[in-house]
């Protein structure tokens, strides 16, 4: 495995101010992950399938949404990709391009350079991911240290003070403890902490959760900002399809696993045609049309170790038919960026 | 790495405990007999050791201005002793409890971060020093060995670490469960930085707490197994005092100055610990600093113009 640490000395002049789409989906693939499965197995139960066959590729620049509902992987498959999964979790299947080295190939150890400097994670809930009895400063210096990018001293301390400063953190609160900090500031912490290692794939992993709507705003803005700064490729997982309209490029919606539709972002919020996807739009206020109604979806996700043998989402979809039941759909192409997995589009 | 941290550390603990009256209160209490004990040679009236001619009426002497606190049954200054006792009491309180918060340490971070068999295994242990009755066995092995200072000490430290490794254990269960240490696992931290650096600061309040309890525990275990005669009987403790006092007599002689003053320094050097360890306790675990949910009369404080 060669370093993946990048040297590019950065101003937020010299960055590209703005990746126009047409150049995006030309640019490197940093990340591809193709058929990634992954299990929880059990001792006495047969394993739940928590991802299956999920294939999606981050080029540089991107902001990738993945969205779904609660328990339909998401977490799952972002913990894989940095071979974090929990010590049940086994991926059994698929493989994860990292600048092209298949990342399941790795030993602990490479992983373990890979981690933070070539891919890093900003946690949902910030509380939790930070350690109470030590200081902001301190955890973030955690991973440059780890990854023995220290050149001295004082050089640790500015990098600590500027990545502070990039989250619009003041520098003199280093050395202050995460409950001295207010939640917003502490999910700032947290991203500083993800730069510090000048990873070229940052994975939000709700990042925004249980932050009020400003700090919310807020948050995101900073992210899309530092994405255009720094050049970053960002993974954002989110229940909010608002954001993802926002921010995102490309949109990974999953249900109970499994790839639903993978498309730009334009193609799922104006034609999307999963079912899921479109009731799951639907499912979201329209504010220029307030007299419109909010329709929910029925029923609730499948449980992953009792899948029905045909399509995932066939007990709680509208258009079912026979077929959806008993067979399982495949991916299919439409267009030349756009996947779902649905027999209704099969002729298409 | 480890340094970092304490730069800012010591200095601030001190500049905390300063303002923590229970602390510096322990902190006095448990100066004093360290201090007494490094001192004892020119704190003492009389050389415990030195022979001394005695008639019948030294023995058991009430207090006087000879003799302030009276004398033992040898005729001996029972000051002198129980300055002179404070120094073993002392060394096994603090070497015992340092083997048995080493001891319980380690096995209960190993135990509670890698669990599984491991885990298993190591409770296992525990749960068997733990059912096994202390003092008998103690009492056993000091008897099979050689009644020497550092076989007590030795005897002590092994035989009290369980309570300490089920409490780390418990605490680095919780700890290790925490999302930051999936957050250093995805820093490229492996087991033993992330014992180290994020298991290890989180329980450390705890085993200084304990260390505290070890420590009493220690002195009051010394003290038995000297009053149960299992000692050296060259070095004189607290509990050998007791124990002369209690054996030959001291009782039926009336001579309450014989037990009263070795009781006392059991009970105040166990106390010093335990008030040190709360204030250490407070001020080493952050949260505990500013206390978002405390409640109070001074949370409401406008000035009287405002209520007027």
């Amino acid at each position: 495995m060669t370093r993946v640490g990048k040297s590019t000395t950065r101003g937020p002049s010299q960055q590209i101010d703005e990746i126009s789409s047409k150049t995006l989906w030309q640019a490197n693939v940093l990340l591809d992950v193709r058929e990634l499965s992954v299990d929880f197995v059990s001792e006495d139960q047969s394993p739940a399938h928590a991802v299956e066959k999920v294939s999606f590729i981050l080029r540089e620049g991107e902001m990738l949404g993945i969205v779904g509902e609660s328990g339909c992987g998401k977490t799952t498959l972002m913990l894989s990709l940095m071979r974090l999964l929990p010590a049940a979790g086994r991926i059994v299947n698929g493989q994860i391009l990292f600048m092209g080295q298949d990342l399941l190939d790795l030993s602990e150890s490479q992983m373990g350079d890979v981690r933070w400097k070539g891919i890093s994670m900003i946690f949902q809930g910030a509380m939790n991911a930070l350690n109470p009895v030590r200081t902001i400063g301190d955890q973030i210096a955690e991973g440059i240290k780890r990854h023995q990018l220290v050149r001295s001293k004082e050089w640790l301390d500015e990098r600590v003070e500027e990545l502070l400063e990039l989250v619009g953190i003041s520098a003199n609160r280093k050395n202050q403890y995460p409950h001295q900090y207010s939640g917003g500031m502490r999910q700032r912490a947290m991203i500083a902490m993800a730069l510090a290692c000048n990873p070229q794939v940052v994975i939000a992993d709700e990042p925004t959760t249980a932050l009020d709507v400003m700090i919310q705003a807020q948050i995101l803005e900073l992210l899309d900002n530092l994405r255009h700064q720094l050049g970053l490729s960002v993974i954002l997982v989110t229940h909010d399809l608002g954001v993802v309209a926002e921010v995102c490029d490309s949109v990974l919606v999953m249900y109970g696993g499994v790839t639903a539709e993978y498309a730009d972002v334009d193609t799922t919020f104006n034609k999307p045609e999963h079912p899921y996807t479109q009731q799951l739009l639907g499912a979201f206020p329209d504010l220029s049309n307030p007299k419109s109604k909010l329709v929910a979806i029925p029923g609730y996700p499948p449980r992953l170790n009792d899948l029905p043998p045909g399509c995932r989402f066939e007990p709680r979809c509208q258009h079912a038919f026979d077929r959806c039941s008993q067979e399982k759909p495949v991916l299919h192409q439409l267009g030349s960026f756009h996947e779902v997995s649905c027999h209704l589009v099969e002729n298409r | 790495m480890t340094v970092q941290t304490e730069v800012t550390g010591f200095r601030g603990i001190w500049g905390q405990l300063r303002r923590n009256k229970m602390g510096i209160v322990g902190l006095v209490m448990l100066l004093l007999a360290i201090g007494m004990a490094i001192f004892a040679p020119w704190l003492a009236p009389y050389d415990p050791k030195a022979p001394v001619k005695i008639t019948i009426d030294d023995i058991y002497a009430p207090p006087s201005a000879e003799h302030l606190l009276g004398t033992d049954d040898a005729g001996k200054d029972v000051l002198s002793n129980f300055i002179f006792g404070s120094r073993v009491s002392l060394t096994v309180g603090f070497f015992a409890s340092f083997i048995a918060i080493a001891i319980g340490g380690t096995i209960g971070i190993i135990a509670g971060f890698y669990g599984g068999r491991v885990e298993n295994g190591l409770m296992r242990v525990t749960d068997i020093m733990l059912v096994i009755p202390d003092l008998p066995l103690a009492v056993v092995l000091v008897a099979l060995t050689r009644p020497s200072l550092w076989n007590i000490i030795f005897v002590i430290g092994i035989l009290g670490w369980t309570g300490t490794a089920r409490l780390v254990r418990s605490q680095s269960l919780s700890v290790k469960e925490r999302k930051f240490v999936l957050r250093a696992k995805a820093i490229g931290g492996g087991n033993l930085y992330i014992i180290r650096r994020h298991i290890l600061p989180l329980v450390l309040p705890l085993m200084v707490a304990n260390t505290v309890l070890v420590i009493s525990l220690a002195i009051l275990n010394e003290s038995t197994l000297s009053f149960l005669g299992l000692s050296d009987p060259t070095t004189l403790s607290w509990g050998q005092m007791l124990n002369f006092a209690f054996t030959r007599g001291a009782m039926s002689a009336g001579a309450w100055w014989a037990l009263v003053p070795p009781g006392f320094g059991i009970v105040w050097v166990v106390l010093g610990c335990t008030l040190l360890g709360h204030g250490l306790e407070q001020i080493l675990n952050p949260r505990l600093e500013t206390h978002h949910l405390a409640v109070g009369k001074q949370m409401v404080s406008r000035s009287s113009q405002e209520g007027a």
